[in-house]
């Protein structure tokens, strides 16, 4: 049955078949998507500024809290490794355009290398993204939590950070961890701080050059630090909990909100990764099988390209506002 | 399909032979700007600390150093350079728009409650 039907408006304006964006309905769709995935990062992004402006006086400066660098311990490397990470993903989303580019040439081969190589970006990239979690997640000098949910530091007379665990007095006879196998079955408790509050004080009056430092930033954006009878008055009245290193309750680094988005923004970030290197895999084994130079076209490089220059473009945003400002 | 790639970037200030050629060429710009961001956020100039429409003046730099390598990326790693008009507007009008209002509306109430924290109506310092 022909269905066809005659209308009349054949080869004028709205008689369809006009392509006026000049893009094929899938690269349009990816747009469209991109476009709104935009608008979901750029609402966590803002959300992200909100709490700091909230808290604009007690913020934590992030060249304090990412100063590591994969096997230089004890080297204050502020922004080096995310520096590197950014390069890695930029470089990945060079060869990826070059992958798009030997596409238009129909040279399977080139297609195959350039996919290959961001692959291997991706999860370069991926992995740092893992390590920099970790060594956040670690910490590494440990704090006080106050009552109030503020984070006292402890430096020493140069300002620089003193590990709680160096100055500390470690106590005999402290209560263990109750274990639901040594104590009541039906009841268990999460792991113990490392160290009590009675532990620290003491420590820290042991200790005539260690000095707390609040969270709050003086006129010339640095942490303010206590003189030595305001730090133990602070200590002994408002210290509550000894945390290390950072989770979603509680983070060393200042306030928890930070480690919040830390963990959510940049999780959320890896996830996309992630995904855009199982898509560059799949399409790294349709190129190998040849899917496209059958078809001729090499247009699903291009598309899941373009998901992956937005990955990158993400990792920008991020970069600047975590890491920069 | 043809694929006609815009060689120039910078208004034709730098012209290219090839989309290759161009490819490498964006990246050493893009290389450029986040090598001149890290180095003055590891050194932070006394200069650049001062406040400009409430904030940082350091900080506004890194703002704009961010769009301008988020423009290279979208119109030369993402060709929009290429597409049509109404395309380009269709994305980058719609997500500036929403951006610009929902960004303004969080930080200007986000800047309020602090200003309420601040001048003692909610004890924080315990």
């Amino acid at each position: 049955m022909n269905t066809t039907v005659a209308t009349g408006t054949e080869g004028k304006t709205w008689g369809g078949g006009n392509k006026p964006l000049k893009a094929s309905y899938g690269k349009m769709m990816m747009w469209f998507f991109i476009l709104s995935d935009a608008l979901t990062f750029s609402a966590f992004l803002a959300a992200y500024g909100f709490s700091r402006f909230k808290f604009i006086d007690s913020w934590p400066i992030a060249d304090e809290v990412f100063t590591h660098f994969p096997f230089l311990h004890g080297v204050e490397a502020p922004m080096y490794y995310v520096a590197f990470m950014t390069f890695v993903l930029i470089m990945s989303s060079v060869t990826m355009v070059l992958a798009v580019d030997a596409g238009h040439h129909l040279n399977k081969a080139k297609v195959t290398i350039y996919m290959f190589l961001t692959v291997i970006g991706g999860l370069i990239f991926v992995g740092s993204q893992a390590w920099e979690w970790n060594t956040f997640i670690k910490g590494e000098f440990g704090a006080v939590q106050t009552k109030g949910g503020n984070i006292l530091q402890f430096v020493d007379t140069d300002g620089h950070r003193v590990a709680v665990a160096d100055f500390a007095k470690v106590e005999a006879g402290q209560r263990t961890q109750h274990q639901s196998k040594n104590g009541l079955w039906f009841e268990s408790e999460s792991e113990l701080p490392a160290f009590t509050m009675s532990e620290i004080t003491k420590g820290l009056e042991a200790h005539p050059e260690v000095l707390v430092r609040t969270q709050i930033l003086n006129a010339e954006g640095k942490k303010t630090v206590l003189s030595r009878e305001e730090s133990i008055k602070q200590l002994n009245e408002n210290g509550k909990l000894f945390v290390q290193g950072a989770n979603l309750h509680v983070n060393e680094y200042g306030s928890p909100l930070f480690a919040d988005f830390f963990f959510f923004i940049t999780g959320f970030h890896g996830f996309h990764v992630f995904s855009g290197v199982v898509l560059n895999i799949i399409i790294f084994f349709n190129v190998i099988l040849g899917t496209y130079e059958r078809r001729k076209s090499y247009e699903m490089v291009e598309k899941v390209g373009l998901y992956w220059h937005f990955v990158d473009l993400v990792w920008v945003f991020v970069f600047t506002f975590f890491y920069l400002v | 399909m043809a694929h006609e790639h815009k060689l120039e970037i910078f208004r034709g200030l730098w012209k290219f032979k090839s989309n290759t050629a161009k490819i490498w060429g964006v990246l050493a710009f893009l290389t450029f700007v986040t090598v001149i961001e890290v180095v003055l956020g590891i050194l932070k100039p006394e200069a650049l600390m001062g406040h400009v429409l409430g904030m940082k003046a350091l900080n506004w730099i890194f703002i704009i150093l961010t769009i301008v390598k988020a423009y290279y990326i979208t119109w030369d790693f993402m060709h929009m350079r290429d597409e049509v008009k109404p395309l380009r507007r269709m994305v980058v009008w719609t997500a500036v728009f929403l951006i610009f209002y929902l960004v303004f509306i969080l930080l200007q109430e986000g800047g309020y409650i602090e200003s309420v924290y601040r001048t003692g109506f909610i004890k924080t310092d315990f």
